[in-house]
């Protein structure tokens, strides 16, 4: 459905997208993830056709003949864009009249996304008196009044509570389920997971594209975690041939070669020589494991 | 007997704005030596909380001791002994990496050859050495973040407060973050820092959930989790075709016992009351049991303060 | 100690940094007294003047010549009619008309109150007054001569008013506006700029790291004001530079006087920007209300419009401004001559506002974000 190939963006001598290629399939709820200026927000414009590459093609094939693309996409900017003095109905009603909706379909959709998003019982209330969650949801219902094929949103889960943010993505799936293909953008991993296929954006640059499960299949370390009480431990691993050793709390993450297939016995019997007691696993690498590991080998490239 | 005070204690920490309590009533008890993350959404009430503990506002009602001084009289003293460095990482941006740090040392009133030699030692711990001299509005998010931190501790302070230290950083960069949060606690440095990432709640030795202006619950990562076990119950997931009609499915005929159920990805998982799932569930498709997030955990905790139905097991 | 020296030198690096708005600063004085000095000119002269001359004699003529030759009557025309004298005003081709009777030769010779009218347009009032005070002149001087010749008295005149402007003998307009717009720049660019000091801090979120420290506030609004004392001596002195250079300015009184005198003016300036920092919230709030604290120092310190005129209220009011008080400063030491004795009151009432700046800062500045 969306094709981008080599897309490039520059904005004066600042390298925004440096060759961004992916396919996007009908239907799938696509994540594009990366850290604050990784370049998301530049690509996902390109996407809703209001920005255009500086070289390279980003094309999305909706509606068909492609003639009147626009009607045929939902965006949901980052920064909150409805009237905030106006009601969740008003607000409806005025995007349904810019999308030249008759008055009918508009109030039978307004009322179906009100339900859909939960947010049929605050229809008088201002919009700038909403939550985070609230406004989000809304701002989505409005991106959607006219039925995309398509929605576009930018970063929807940032700086809302994990209850709006589980609220908000089950919207999305509803949404995908009825047809509608899924764009999202995030910053952070544990919603990168929730995504059907992903490509991790780092400085302009694809780092990784797949499945949640296809990326972390890839990830060619084995990744050993210790549980133990002893604050020192990462300090006492220093000495243990690793690729990095690095402490969360009271666990600390070994990072070793895929193929040292003895490593686990070898860092029990090193911790048991240090005199620490802990627990010691192999655990399966997270996205964020994927993602340090591609950042850091292709840090100085970039 | 001050060092044996924890390194902030608060009783009923509140504070209004106008009509708004943006903190209400919260109570904290932080050991010396620990890594505390203060997790919740934006607008929970974390940077207030953290403000009145820096001295930076004025609580409503309740009292608080940082480092063993009360909040509301001995400011001065506090001032002298914490950190803090906030959302925005306020560096001036027409200074160089050098002179922010000796300026913020000045600021500490550290003598010439002590300003000299944590200076120094600040510019190795930000991993600066031979970018002195650049301007620090031409450094990028993560290394400002770094030089920020620098900037909080520069004059050793023996609590340091970190107000969403992260957002904005690239997620290799975070955790090199933390790597140098640890090193600094190791060093006898007490650490509080607030998140709205809940996975870097993973980082820290013990965690408070705020929501809406309450801590709804703390403890360590591994202790939270299992309290929702012991709770409520274990989380399971299973991949199934078609998952929102799935989970329709299970929230029309599931009696009870099922806490919650959201979709992940290309799986569903599920919240269920007690050791196993209802025979109804279980039988419908290949659960697995998962380790919960400290988001199942987050979730959970909101929904049953907000006395949401069906957000307890009666067995 | 340390912590001031801290703040002073961070100013100072800053304000380094910003060698474009630094050399502006230095720019205004010249190109605002250049600007001022040369344009604003309230002894209007070459009015355009239209006459309408019905008497057409050799008698009239003589009294256009003795108008033009004043120099402030530049005659553009001849009308027909009244009507034209004043479509050449509403067009503004003219802006004094000048009417002579019929009978003017007539009644001149007789002596019987030969009227000459002029017509001036009063919607500019300083070039109305202008015409008004030349052409009663010329009438008085003429009709002196006619008296004197008639009874041979000569042209010694019963009153003998003696004129004797002192401190400014040509009334040179640029002797009054100079040391005046000295203090107008001052103002602004101390008061603009202080007043953007502690609020940019607020807003870029470097105040909220710097209250965290034990910074105490009166460290920070010396930090601030410090480097802006060098800024306003160095205006200073380029604008005497420039006024004597180019405008000849005489300096008549100590100028070390003056020097010492402005530390209390620039002072109580910078104080004033401090105190908008202080209790504004964004950097459009302080533009604003330094604006709003501008235009009154401008319009009614004597700047450009004498204090005694005032009302009493507002006479009142400007003694509030520090820059009424500079300029009694400056054009006392400048122009007259003055010391120290004849300036204990403008000394005295800049301290007061210094005081009161400062007072209200303090108060107001919180140590917390509340």
């Amino acid at each position: 459905m969306i094709s981008v190939r080599d897309a490039h963006k520059f904005y004066g001598n600042v390298r925004a997208l440096g060759g961004v290629s992916f396919d996007v399939e009908r239907g799938s709820v696509f994540g594009v993830v990366g850290p604050d200026g990784a370049g998301k927000t530049t690509l996902l414009r390109m996407i809703v056709g209001v920005l255009s590459p500086s070289s390279g093609t980003v094309d999305a094939r909706v509606g068909g003949d492609g003639s009147d693309s626009k009607r045929r996409i939902g965006y949901v900017a980052g920064r909150f864009s409805l009237y905030e003095d106006l009601s969740i109905l008003e607000n409806l009603a005025l995007f349904s009249r810019l999308y030249g909706m008759d008055a009918a379909r508009a109030a039978s959709r307004s009322r179906e996304l009100l339900e859909l998003t939960g947010l049929l019982p605050f229809g008088d209330r201002l919009a700038g008196r909403l939550s985070g969650g609230m406004k989000q949801k809304l701002a989505i219902a409005a991106a959607v009044l006219h039925e995309p094929e398509l929605l576009v949103l930018d970063e929807p889960g940032t700086g809302v509570d994990p209850v709006s943010r589980r609220d908000i993505w089950s919207v999305l799936y509803r949404l995908n389920r009825g047809g509608v293909t899924i764009v999202v953008s995030t910053p952070y991993m544990d919603e990168a997971e929730l995504c059907t296929r992903l490509v991790f954006l780092h400085k302009g640059r694809v780092l990784e594209s797949g499945t949640p499960d296809e990326i972390c299949d890839r990830f060619p370390h084995r990744i050993l975690r210790v549980r133990t009480d002893v604050p020192e431990t990462r300090r006492r691993l220093a000495d243990f041939p690793s690729l990095s050793v690095s402490s969360f709390g009271r666990t600390v993450r070994v990072v070793v070669d895929g193929a040292d297939a003895d490593a686990l016995p070898r860092l029990r019997e090193h911790l048991a020589r240090a005199g620490i007691a802990a627990d010691v696993d192999a655990v399966r690498p997270t996205l964020e494991d994927v993602f340090v590991l591609a950042a850091e080998s292709g840090r100085d490239v970039a | 007997m001050k060092d044996a005070e924890a390194a902030v204690s608060t009783v009923g920490l509140t504070r209004d704005f106008g009509s708004f309590r943006a903190v209400d009533g919260v109570n904290l008890d932080i050991p010396r030596g620990a890594i505390f993350g203060f997790l919740g959404p934006n607008g929970s009430g974390k940077t207030t909380t953290i403000r009145m503990l820096c001295g930076l506002l004025r609580p409503s009602s309740g009292s608080g001791r940082v480092v063993g001084c009360d909040i509301a009289r001995e400011g001065e003293a506090i001032r002298r002994r914490i950190g803090y460095m906030s959302q925005k990482f306020s560096l001036y941006d027409d200074l160089t990496v050098a002179e922010n740090l000796t300026f913020y040392a000045g600021m500490y009133g550290l003598a010439n050859a002590k300003r000299r030699e944590r200076v120094d030692a600040m510019i190795a711990l930000a991993d600066l050495r031979g970018r002195e001299r650049t301007l620090t509005g031409a450094l990028a998010g993560g290394v400002r973040q770094r030089l920020a931190l620098a900037c909080a501790i520069v004059h050793e302070p023996e609590m340091i407060f970190l107000d969403e230290p992260t957002s904005g950083v690239d997620p290799a960069a975070r955790r090199r973050f933390w790597e140098t949060i640890a090193d600094l606690a190791d060093g006898g440095a007490t650490i509080m820092a607030s998140t709205h990432f809940m996975d870097e709640a993973e980082h820290c030795t013990s965690l408070g959930l705020m929501y809406a202006g309450k801590m709804l619950i703390s403890g360590s990562p591994d202790a939270l989790k299992r309290e929702l076990t012991v709770a409520a119950g274990k989380i399971w997931q299973a991949r199934v075709p078609d998952s929102i009609g799935f989970l329709d499915r299970i929230r029309a005929f599931v009696s009870g016992g099922i806490l919650d159920a959201y979709i992940f990805g290309a799986s569903v998982r599920v919240l269920a009351c007690g050791a196993r799932l209802p025979a109804d569930v279980a039988g419908a498709a290949a659960w697995e049991e998962r380790e919960p997030t400290l988001e199942d955990v987050f979730v959970h905790h909101v929904r049953s303060s907000a006395g949401m139905e069906g957000q307890r097991c009666d067995a | 100690m340390r912590r001031l020296r801290a703040l002073i030198v961070k100013e100072f690096i800053q304000m380094r940094r910003d060698p474009l708005t630094l050399a502006m600063l230095m720019l205004i004085p010249i190109v605002q007294l250049i600007l001022f000095g040369f344009a604003i000119n309230t002894d209007v002269k070459h009015l355009p003047t239209v006459v309408f001359d019905q008497s057409m004699g050799q008698e009239s003529r003589e009294f256009i010549q003795s108008l033009s030759a004043t120099q402030y009557f530049d005659i553009r025309g001849y009308a027909a009619s009244y009507d034209a004298i004043r479509r050449a005003i509403e067009r503004g081709d003219g802006v004094v008309g000048i009417v002579f009777g019929p009978d003017f030769a007539r009644r001149l010779a007789r002596r019987d109150g030969a009227a000459i009218q002029v017509i001036v347009d009063a919607s500019d009032p300083m070039s109305a007054s202008s015409a008004i005070a030349a052409a009663e002149m010329i009438g008085l001087r003429k009709s002196a001569a006619v008296v004197a010749e008639a009874t041979g008295t000569g042209m010694s005149p019963v009153y003998d008013v003696r004129l004797r402007p002192w401190y400014n003998r040509d009334f040179r307009t640029p002797y009054y506006m100079v040391p005046g717009i000295l203090g107008v720049i001052l103002t602004m660019t101390m008061m603009m700029i202080t007043s953007m000091a502690i609020v940019r801090e607020r807003e870029r979120g470097t105040l909220e790291q710097l209250l965290v420290t034990p910074m105490r506030p009166w460290e920070l609004m010396v930090g601030k004001i410090a480097p802006y004392l060098g800024v306003g001596y160095a205006q200073l002195t380029i604008g005497l530079l420039v006024g004597r250079a180019v405008f000849r300015i005489p300096m008549r009184g100590s100028l070390a006087l003056l020097y010492l005198l402005t530390l209390l003016f620039i002072f109580s300036t910078l104080m004033w920007g401090i105190l908008i920092s202080t209790v504004s919230k964004t950097q459009m709030q302080a533009m604003i209300l330094s604006i709003f604290g501008f235009l009154p120092s401008i319009l009614l310190s004597g700047f450009m419009f004498p204090r005694m005129g005032m009302p009493t209220v507002f006479r009142y009011l400007s003694m509030a401004l520090p820059l009424t008080w500079f300029q009694i400063i400056t054009r006392g030491i400048l122009l007259k001559g003055v010391g120290l004795e004849s300036l204990a009151l403008p000394v005295i009432a800049l301290c007061v506002l210094i005081a009161v700046f400062l007072g209200v800062s303090l108060f107001k500045f919180h140590r917390t974000l509340d």
